[in-house]
C-alpha cells in the first residue's frame, strides 16, 4: 500500500471506495450520534414521536379544521401526516448534515479519514426518527381505516432513497460552506421555514392551480405527492414529477459530492 | 528496500490573513459595506494591491525514514513541527512537494481525539478506536489490554462527564497505545498525565518501537524523551531542517542554537501574558530578557550543572524611586504560583538604582543545581506607579545529555526539581574472606 500525498489531488472512483474501506467509521459515527440525541432529556426518544405529532395536530387544527383546505378527499390529519413525515426527515437530515463538519471540528482537524462519512453519517442518524415516527402513521391509518396500496408500497424505498440523495447532496455543498461561511447556520433554519410554504406538505399542488408546475421545481413536490399515492391510493403516481426528484437527486448528489471533495482538503485549514 | 516515508520538498504556506479575526461572516462584510462603502471600498482595493501576507510553516523538508526507525522531532516553539505531522498525516494538503508513504499511517495528535462526554468509557473506547483507524475486531480483541493498561476497570460503564481529566489521559493514551499501523506519528501527548503515568506510556512507547519494530514520528519537547526512544532527531527551524542526523548530536546542536524561548529574540515589549491590573499607569515595563550560557552565548537551552545569566531590561519613563525588582523560576506546567524560587530585590539602594531610561538587571547562577526540566522565567516590577509583571517572559531548559545509562541519577532526578550537588559514599561491612 502506497500513499501518495501531493498539493493538488482529483476526484477519483477511489473517493468512493475510501467511503466504503471507512464503512466502519460511518457506522461509528452514526451510532455515535443516535445514543447521544437524546441523552440527558427526560423523555428521551419519544421526542422523535411528539415532535411531528404536535406539528399534525396544530396544522389539522388550524388549516384542516379552521383554514378548510382541501386534502385530496381524505382526512386531514393522516394527509398532512405523510407530508410532515418526509419533510421532518428531510430538513433535519440537511440541518445535521451541513453543521456535520462544524460540530466535529475537533476530529477534523486531528485526524485523517474521508470527510464524507460526516454528513452521510448525519443524515443516517435521522432515519432512526423517522421509522420510529412512521409508528404514528401507522396508528392514523389503523384509525381512519386506509389500507395501504399494496404496489404503492414498493415504491416508498425508492422514495426514501431520494429524499436521502437530496438532503446529503444538498447538505454535502452546505457542511463545506459552512466551513468558512457560519452563516449557513443563522439562514438555513429560516429557509427552511419558508420551503415549507412551496412544498405541498400542508396542502395538496392542486391548490396552486395553473401554477402548480412552480411547485414542481422543489424537488421534495415530487416525493411528498408520490409518498401520499403511495400510501392513500386516492390519487394515482405522477411518474413525470417523481422522475424530476429522482433527477434532482442524483444531480444534487453528484455536485455536492464533487463540491465537497474540491473543498476537502482545506477543511482542517479554514475551520 | 524502499523508505518507509519519502517527503520530497514539502512546503506549506499559510495565508495570515485568513487565520485571523476567526471565521468571516457574509453579514458583517455587507454591513460594513452598507455602513461606511467609500470605506469598505478602499480596504477592498488596498487589499487588491498589497501582496498578502504569506507565511511558509514549512520550507523544502526533505527526509527518508527506513522502515523500524524511530525519528525525534525537535525545534522551538513555531519551528513547524506540528505542520510537518498534519501534512503527513494528510489533515492538510502540502503547497509543494510530493511523500510517498509505504504502509499504514495513524497519527496520534492530541489524545482523547472525538471523545465524547455523554459516552460511557466502554463506548468511547470504541468510538476513539475507530476514529484512529482501527478496525473493530481488533479493538474487541484488544479490549481487555486497553482496559487493563488505563486502569479505569471501575468506572468503564460510566459516562465520561464524570471521569477525572486524569483518567480521561489515561484513557486516551490506553487506546492509542494499542494501535497497530506500520507508521505511527505522536505529538507532543506526553505532555499529560502524572509522572507515573508519563512513566508508563513512555514504557510502552519504548516496548513498541524496540519489540514491535515500528516506525514512530515523535513530536516532543521533553528532550530526554526523545533521547531515550530516539536513535535519529531532526532539529527543525523557522520550517526548515537545520539537523538531521543521530540523536545525541542534533540535540546538543540544539543546546547550542541560540534564541530558542518562546518570544522572538527575547522581545518583550509586544508580549501579550502580561496582566495589567486596571488603570495604572505604569513608569516602567520590561522590554528584553535572554539567557546566556557559560560560554556567554545567547541561548535558553543550558547544559545540566552548568552555570548560566539571566540578563532582562527595562524601560522607565521616568526615575522610579522604590521599586522592588523580582525574579522566578517555576517548572513549566506547574501551578501559577509555584515557584522554586522568587527572588527579590529590595533594598533601597539598589531600588533608588531604576532611572528613567534602559535598565538592565543581570542575574548570575554561578552554582545550577536545576534539574532537568523546562522553567519558565518570570519577571516583576512592583512600585508605587510601577507595576509590570510577565509570568512567561521566558523559558529556560535545562539539558541533559548522555547519563541515559546512568539510572541512580534517574531515580534522583524524579525527586524534585533542583539537583542539589552532594557527594555519595557508601560504608559497607567488609565481606569475610
Amino acid at each position: 500500500m502506497v500513499i501518495i500525498i501531493r498539493p493538488k489531488k482529483r476526484v477519483t472512483w477511489n473517493d468512493i471506495w475510501e467511503i466504503w474501506q471507512y464503512r466502519e467509521l460511518l457506522y461509528f459515527f452514526t451510532w455515535r450520534d443516535i445514543k447521544v440525541k437524546y441523552k440527558q432529556t427526560a423523555i428521551g426518544i419519544t421526542w422523535a414521536v411528539f415532535q411531528p405529532f404536535m406539528s399534525m395536530v396544530v396544522f389539522s387544527i388550524l388549516f384542516g379544521h379552521f383554514g378548510k383546505i382541501p386534502s385530496d378527499g381524505v382526512p386531514y390529519p393522516i394527509f398532512v401526516f405523510i407530508g410532515l413525515l418526509l419533510w421532518q426527515f428531510f430538513t433535519s437530515s440537511l440541518t445535521n448534515a451541513s453543521s456535520s463538519l462544524i460540530s466535529n471540528q475537533s476530529i477534523v482537524t486531528k485526524v485523517y479519514f474521508p470527510r464524507l462519512v460526516l454528513p452521510i453519517a448525519s443524515t443516517l442518524t435521522n432515519f432512526v426518527d423517522f421509522i420510529i415516527s412512521s409508528f404514528i402513521l401507522i396508528c392514523l391509518m389503523v384509525y381512519y381505516q386506509f389500507l395501504p396500496n399494496l404496489t404503492g408500497l414498493f415504491i416508498l424505498p425508492l422514495l426514501l432513497t431520494i429524499t436521502f440523495m437530496i438532503a446529503v447532496g444538498s447538505g454535502m455543498i452546505l457542511a463545506s460552506i459552512n466551513v468558512k461561511y457560519r452563516d449557513v447556520r443563522y439562514a438555513l433554519p429560516y429557509f427552511m421555514q419558508m420551503l415549507l410554504f412551496v412544498t405541498p406538505v400542508i396542502y395538496p399542488p392542486s391548490i396552486a392551480g395553473k401554477y402548480s408546475w412552480v411547485l414542481a421545481i422543489n424537488p421534495m413536490t415530487g416525493v411528498i405527492k408520490a409518498a401520499r399515492s403511495a400510501i392513500l391510493g386516492t390519487t394515482p403516481t405522477n411518474w413525470l414529477l417523481l422522475a424530476i426528484s429522482a433527477i434532482a437527486g442524483v444531480l444534487l448528489i453528484l455536485i455536492g459530492v464533487i463540491f465537497f471533495k474540491k473543498t476537502e482538503r482545506f477543511f482542517a485549514d479554514v475551520i | 528496500m524502499d523508505p518507509i516515508i519519502e517527503s520530497k520538498n514539502i512546503s506549506k504556506k499559510y495565508n495570515i490573513n485568513h487565520q485571523r479575526g476567526g471565521y468571516i461572516s457574509l453579514r458583517e462584510v455587507l454591513t460594513n459595506a452598507l455602513k461606511n462603502p467609500l470605506r469598505f471600498l478602499k480596504k477592498k482595493v488596498a487589499r487588491v494591491f498589497s501582496t498578502k501576507e504569506e507565511f511558509w510553516a514549512l520550507q523544502d523538508i526533505n527526509f527518508k525514514v527506513k522502515k523500524g526507525e524511530a525519528v525525534g522531532i525537535i525545534g522551538p516553539n513555531g519551528a513547524g513541527k506540528s505542520t510537518l505531522l498534519k501534512v503527513l498525516s494528510q489533515i492538510t494538503p502540502p503547497t509543494t512537494g510530493e511523500i510517498k508513504i509505504r504502509g499504514r499511517i495513524a497519527s496520534l495528535l492530541e489524545v482523547g481525539t472525538g471523545f465524547h462526554p455523554e459516552l460511557t468509557g466502554r463506548e468511547n473506547i470504541f468510538l476513539n478506536g475507530a476514529i484512529l483507524g482501527m478496525p473493530k475486531i481488533e479493538i474487541v480483541r484488544k479490549f481487555d489490554d486497553i482496559v487493563s493498561f488505563s486502569g479505569i476497570e471501575k468506572f468503564l460503564d460510566t459516562p465520561l462527564k464524570h471521569y477525572s481529566s486524569g483518567m480521561q489521559v489515561r484513557l486516551a493514551f490506553a487506546v492509542a497505545a494499542h494501535m497497530e499501523p506500520d507508521i505511527l506519528l505522536i505529538d507532543e501527548v506526553l505532555a499529560v498525565g502524572d509522572a507515573e503515568f508519563q512513566k508508563k506510556c513512555l514504557a510502552k512507547m519504548n516496548e513498541i518501537i524496540k519489540k514491535d519494530g515500528r516506525t514512530i514520528l515523535f513530536v516532543s519537547h521533553n528532550l530526554q524523551a526523545i533521547n531515550q526512544l530516539c536513535h535519529r532527531a531532526i532539529l527543525l527551524k523557522n520550517g526548515e531542517i537545520v539537523k538531521d542526523g543521530p540523536t545525541q548530536e542534533v540535540l546538543s546542536e540544539y543546546a547550542n542554537m541560540g534564541n530558542t524561548g518562546s518570544d522572538e529574540h527575547g522581545d518583550l515589549t509586544s508580549s501579550r501574558i502580561r496582566p495589567r491590573v486596571g488603570e495604572v499607569d505604569t513608569d516602567l515595563s520590561w522590554t528584553k530578557i535572554k539567557v546566556l550560557n557559560s560560554k556567554g552565548e545567547e541561548s535558553n537551552n543550558i547544559l545540566f550543572h552548568d552555570p548560566f545569566e539571566i540578563i532582562f531590561s527595562g524601560e522607565a519613563m521616568k526615575d522610579c524611586p522604590h521599586t522592588v525588582i523580582s525574579l522566578g523560576l517555576r517548572v513549566k506546567s506547574k501551578a501559577e504560583n509555584d515557584y522554586i524560587f522568587m527572588k527579590t530585590q529590595v533594598t533601597d539602594g539598589f531600588s533608588d538604582y531604576i532611572k528613567k531610561g534602559i535598565n538592565e538587571f543581570r542575574v548570575k547562577f554561578d552554582i545550577n543545581i536545576l534539574a532537568p526540566k523546562i522553567y519558565e522565567v518570570a519577571i516583576c516590577a512592583d512600585g508605587p506607579k510601577v507595576f509590570d509583571w510577565i509570568p512567561i517572559a521566558t523559558e529556560l531548559n535545562i539539558l541533559n545529555l548522555g547519563v541515559q545509562s546512568d539510572v541512580l541519577w534517574r531515580v534522583n532526578h524524579q525527586s524534585g526539581d533542583l539537583d542539589y550537588p552532594c557527594t555519595w559514599s557508601i560504608n559497607q561491612p567488609l565481606s569475610k574472606i
